[in-house]
């Protein structure tokens, strides 16, 4: 244990390296908080801490639907892709980890290249599927590319975690009398919840920040996203750039991650599997 | 509670690899039995069909009189203790026990008598609301077996439960699981790979070898009257040790000595088609310093020199250790698999090292040459080929040995002809190296 103890000088190192890290990661993000807090008269003013204060910026967008109704519908399609993405995922890992089928390795090998594959090149043939089926510009247009790729990202993370998790838990439910979907439901999935709560804060951060499919697949304030909506955010005149507004804008829509993050947090380090079996 | 029958049961893997073969058993209602063998040996894919946790390729499985080979698990109203406990590490203790009744949708005041109930036997109850990561193993294997008789279930069926124990929780734990049996009058099936297990909490075991039982009775029966080298050399520890024989004009000759057999079991010997070499089989309590033994115990065995290599006091007895030259006749796949089954191959029973166990009144001492004396009724004797005992048929008539017939308590057939002539014996003492046979009784 000597070696692990640390001296005042590796202390001092440690921490100046860690600061510069952080400050590297957090001076953006102030900048766009102080951003959001100046007067549009102030936008330009190189001062890192506003020299008048407002509430103007984020009065301008929370009162206008041009902000409102996207970000309800970043929410709505968020929580829906992801709700639905972890299910599937969730099964179709399950599968992956504890069963032998045909074509086990064709299908993780397609979910693979699904995940790799660049989303800018199926934005045209996307966009004129969606049309055909009429789904551009719905909320479904959104959801359902989501999930398509939130999914091998959650089959990839869940069947790792279903690995981890004894086989013989199962069967001992099995033997207590639990049908195969019990002994998923009541014994698996709970022990897997923080594979699952990783996967969907993956998968949601993957919706929430999506830009692309957003700009593309969506033509009105009905179904478009707040990212997308921010793009249509105007000055107070035809010739001003909406800086402060989006830099609002943009604080808005962290703090939800933020939240969900925080909320996790525990649950996603604490290892719920210990004790199920000796050792 | 509810007897199991295993009826011509065979398990086949998608492979093609046979785990199981021809499985006959029937346990009968509160009859504890054991299943026994070598890792590999298809004890707990048994167990698994049995659960219906494992499909049955072929063959009935009979629960309470009904075929459950096509039920689910759920509906064979069994209960399982696994090796690894698999306890639900997201429950309390309490809602591990009460797991299945909840599936089975019991009243809630009911799960909490019942759980009490099992929790009290178990001493469980200052743990009732703890989870299962807060316990010692041998807290978390009692939750095992509380689960398991929280339900009242037909059956238990149990896969090597005790062996993540330390050794000395183990055998403390063996005691419990067997008063625990007793008290609840409860069928159990029990799987376990450990010979002195298998020998204490049994009414019966079934050794396995390879997917096939080799012999399934009363580990006293098992152990006395083996009915083939595999059975033998598992059942015991130290082991049964081994050696060539050969078998002329009437002498079974060996490495220690001549031993004389009888008409009946040279007849039995000969029938069998063994020809003339055999594998002698003797336990190490068979063995005993010839000082120590009586002028009464002397004609019933032989005595020989040996040059002891190992010297071991438990206090109670002292094991010995010598080495004989095994010969050509000791070489069959049973043999072989025994001494591949870890932790046996050091015992010394099937190498080239005997073992002899004898009274710790002995004096005999590492690096000497010491005169041993071993009791030629306890002899087995074995076909090398097809390993099977060839001294069980003489022994139903009654006799291994003439000297030892009119001992025996437990034969009360006739036993006429070895009464009276020393000829008509099984084994004998080779006369020279003992008095005459005739003297015995």
């Amino acid at each position: 244990m000597a070696a692990m103890t640390t001296t005042p000088r590796q202390k001092v190192g440690w921490g100046t390296a860690n600061f510069v890290v952080i400050a590297l990661a957090l001076i953006p993000v102030l900048w766009l908080v102080s951003l959001s807090f100046k007067t549009p008269a102030a936008v330009l003013d190189p001062s890192f801490i506003p020299a008048s204060w407002t509430w103007g910026n984020y009065d301008q967008i929370l009162s206008s639907s041009q902000f409102i109704r996207p970000l309800i519908n970043s929410i709505g399609i968020g929580l829906i892709a992801t709700l639905v993405a972890v299910v599937l995922a969730s099964m179709a890992a399950y599968a992956v980890a504890r069963l032998r089928f045909p074509g086990k390795s064709v299908l993780i090998g397609m979910a693979l290249l699904i995940a790799i594959f660049p989303q800018i090149a199926l934005v045209t043939p996307l966009f004129n599927i969606e049309r055909a089926l009429g789904l551009f510009n719905t909320w479904p247009g959104l959801i359902i590319p989501y999930i398509a790729f939130g999914l091998p990202l959650g089959i990839y993370t869940l069947s790792a975690f279903f690995r981890e998790i004894p086989w013989e838990l199962e069967k001992a439910a099995k033997v207590d009398g639990a049908t195969p979907f019990q002994a998923f439901i009541r014994v698996i999935a709970p022990l897997a919840a923080p594979g699952m709560v990783t996967t969907a804060i993956l998968v949601f951060l993957a919706c929430w920040n999506d830009f692309l499919f957003a700009i593309s697949f969506t033509s009105t304030i009905s179904s478009r996203t707040a990212p997308a909506a921010m793009e249509y955010f105007s000055g107070s005149s035809q010739f001003t750039v909406p800086t402060g507004p989006i830099a609002a804008a943009a604080v808005v829509i962290t703090i939800p991650i933020i939240i969900f993050v925080l909320f996790f947090q525990r649950r996603i380090v604490a290892g719920l599997t210990s004790g199920a079996v000796k050792g | 509670m509810a007897e199991i029958v295993l009826d011509h049961i065979t398990k086949r893997f998608p492979d093609g690899s046979l785990a199981v073969n021809d499985f006959n058993l029937d346990i009968a209602d509160g009859e504890f039995v054991i299943l026994v063998g070598p890792s590999g040996c298809g004890k707990s894919t048994t167990l698994n069909m049995i659960a219906g946790l494992e499909d049955i390729t072929s063959g009935e499985l009979r629960i309470g009189g009904q075929v459950v080979n096509n039920k689910s698990p759920k509906d064979r109203d069994i209960a399982m203790v696994f090796q690894s406990y698999a306890l639900y590490p997201h429950m309390s203790v309490r809602q591990n026990m009460g797991f299945a009744l909840k599936l089975a949708k019991t009243p809630q005041n009911v799960i909490n008598d019942k759980v009490e109930e099992a929790a009290r036997i178990l001493d469980l109850i200052p743990y009732l609301d703890r989870k299962p990561a807060n316990l010692s193993g041998g807290q978390r294997q009692r939750v095992a077996m509380g689960r398991a008789i929280v339900r009242d279930p037909a059956a238990f069926l149990m896969d090597e439960p005790l062996s993540n124990l330390d050794a000395k929780l183990r055998v403390q734990t063996r005691t419990e699981v067997s008063r625990l049996q007793r008290r609840l009058g409860t069928t159990m099936v029990y799987v376990t790979h450990d010979q002195t297990e298998a020998l204490t909490l049994g009414d019966r075991v079934a050794v396995m070898r390879a997917g096939v039982v080799q012999q399934a009775a009363s580990p006293k029966e098992l152990y006395d009257r083996p009915v083939n080298l595999f059975v033998a050399g598992f059942i015991g520890s130290p082991a049964m040790n081994f050696l060539s024989g050969t078998l002329e004009e009437g002498m079974l000759r060996t490495s220690l000595g001549d031993f004389r057999l009888s008409d009946r079991l040279r007849h039995e010997v000969e029938a069998s088609g063994t020809g003339r070499d055999v594998i002698v089989g003797l336990r190490p309590e068979n063995f005993e310093d010839a000082a120590l033994v009586s002028a009464d115990n002397r004609p019933h065995g032989i005595t020989f020199r040996a040059s002891i290599d190992v010297y071991e006091s438990l206090g109670s007895d002292v094991f010995v250790y010598f080495t004989r030259e095994l010969g050509r006749g000791v070489n069959s796949a049973e043999l072989q698999e025994l001494a591949a089954d870890a932790g046996r191959v050091d015992s010394g029973g099937t190498g080239e090292t005997i073992a002899a166990r004898l009274d710790a009144a002995t004096r005999i001492g590492e690096g000497q040459d010491a005169e041993l004396w071993v009791d030629a009724r306890a002899i087995h004797i074995f076909d090398p080929a097809s390993g099977r005992n060839l001294s069980l048929a003489d022994d139903d008539g009654g006799a291994v040995a003439v000297q030892a017939a009119p001992d025996r308590t437990d034969a009360g057939e006739p036993q006429a002809p070895t009464q009276h002539a020393a000829g008509s014996g099984g084994i004998q003492a080779v006369p020279g190296q003992a008095g005459p046979p005739g003297e015995a009784t």
